[in-house]
């Protein structure tokens, strides 16, 4: 297509490869965390619930940081997961994924929770009196009644993984066909005298992005409501 | 003996104290104020509350016993609970909610086919309906048909009335005297109503504002 320049199709599709890897990772993660937030109560859910949030509220640099330290090739977590998995993180696509994973983490599992809060646990007794375990309640009741709101945390952490830039570019570094992201792309056309046009284009990229996912995320909760769901997005 | 409850029930600082026996099948009425207890009563019959001690069996069939550590879960304990807050899931049409307990119950349990309550509870009308958009009285039929068709040994009824207007009254009274009557299941029965309790029980169990039953055991 001619709407596009070759490399401002490699952002883009590397940009939505490092979410897509994101989301697919991140997603059992934030449900369980999710699930244990809104359902469990135990000693330590404060501590959790703070350590989820921490990169919401932490300057993107610093998780990248800590990334980094945990991560490098001779911290034990690097060792371990190159050992073991044969993955490496530094300077690949997949640190850019794994830092935009843990950027989209606390909005997926806010999201997450307070549809799992919302569902009617006395609709969950109903399910068991009616001969239905645990599973079979959790399947055909809990999930479907969270589903809407399971899914605008999807869309909505995949839009904020899209965005994200300080944690990779401190992980991953910001290199052309790796880790060279959206923004990281922008960042980068910035540098360069002259490229005003460029960064025009890779921004309103950007922008009809997030449109899309935005409207995409208001149409899943739209839904969840006129099925009588009351969930909270 | 059909219900056979002898538990008690600490919460929130105040002590329950429930026990009663009643005779082979018919319908029993517990009937006394609002916040006696009754419904969370109905919850610890169908598993949902557990009881701090004691032991309820019904039918023969020992559910609950504290000393012998029993507690089935309520999905093994084949009661048909309509709800006060009928409970019918949103997210499905009358036909699935109606049939979310009778595919989950083993053949030989289910002792009332789909077209025979159909029939009874006046509801074939209704079955592509969303549960949202059903009236009061039809909700309730609802409801009642989902836990006959679960194949229950035994019935709970919480308040099966409350939702209801005048007019739709009658038409639910003479929907559980047929249950009553024909299908011959032991069926507890929630009421602050006395008319409801006269017409309907054929025994009746005061609860105390205390939340505990008056009559020791025979």
């Amino acid at each position: 297509m001619s709407v596009l320049t070759p490399e401002e199709w490699e952002v883009l599709l590397l940009s939505l490869k490092v979410s897509g890897a994101a989301m697919a990772c991140v997603l059992p993660v934030a449900f369980a965390l999710a699930w244990a937030l809104a359902r469990w109560r135990f000693p330590g859910l404060i501590l959790l619930d703070a350590l989820v949030h921490l990169p919401l509220v932490l300057p993107p640099v610093v998780t990248g940081w800590l990334l980094l330290i945990a991560l490098a090739p001779n911290a034990p977590l690097g060792r371990f997961f190159a050992d073991a998995l044969g993955m490496t993180f530094l300077f690949r696509w997949t640190g850019a994924a794994l830092a935009a994973g843990v950027m989209a983490l606390p909005l997926m599992v806010r999201a997450m929770r307070l549809s799992l809060e919302a569902v009617d646990r006395k609709l969950e007794q109903a399910a068991r009196t009616l001969g239905a375990g645990r599973v079979r309640t959790f399947v055909s009741v809990t999930l479907p009644l969270a589903m809407p709101g399971v899914l605008a945390a999807l869309v909505l952490g995949f839009a904020r993984s899209i965005g994200e830039f300080g944690a990779t570019i401190t992980f991953a570094s910001n290199i052309p066909g790796e880790t060279r992201t959206l923004p990281l792309a922008i960042y980068n056309a910035l540098q360069i005298p002259g490229s005003e046009w460029q960064v025009t284009r890779l921004a309103g990229l950007s922008v009809l992005l997030s449109l899309l996912a935005l409207v995409l995320s208001e149409w899943l909760a739209r839904r969840g409501r006129a099925q009588g769901m009351h969930h909270v997005l | 003996m059909s219900f056979d409850v002898d538990v008690t029930l600490q919460r929130g600082g105040r002590s329950f104290e429930y026990r009663f026996r009643t005779e082979k099948g018919g319908l029993t009425a517990l009937f006394g104020t609002s916040g006696a207890g009754k419904s969370t009563l109905l919850d610890m019959i169908a598993g949902l509350v557990r009881p701090t001690s004691g032991r309820i069996a019904v039918a023969g069939e020992t559910l609950f016993d504290s000393a012998a550590r029993i507690d089935l879960p309520p999905e093994h304990r084949r009661c048909g609970y309509v709800f006060q807050d009928l409970r019918l899931f949103p997210h499905r049409n009358v036909r699935e909610n109606l049939l979310y307990g009778w595919k989950r119950a083993r053949p030989e349990h289910r002792w009332l086919d789909v077209p025979t309550t159909l029939e009874v509870l006046g509801i074939g009308h209704l079955l592509a309906r969303a549960p949202r958009s059903l009236s009061g009285g039809e909700a309730q039929r609802v409801a009642i048909g989902r836990a006959l068709l679960s194949g229950p040994r035994f019935l709970l009824m919480d308040e099966p009335l409350a939702s209801v207007d005048a007019q739709r009254r009658e038409e639910i009274l003479r929907v559980i005297e047929r249950v009553r009557d024909e299908l011959r299941r032991p069926i507890l029965y929630v009421s602050h109503d006395r008319s409801e309790v006269d017409r309907l029980a054929d025994r009746v169990i005061p609860i105390g504002a205390a939340g505990t039953t008056s009559p020791p055991a025979p």
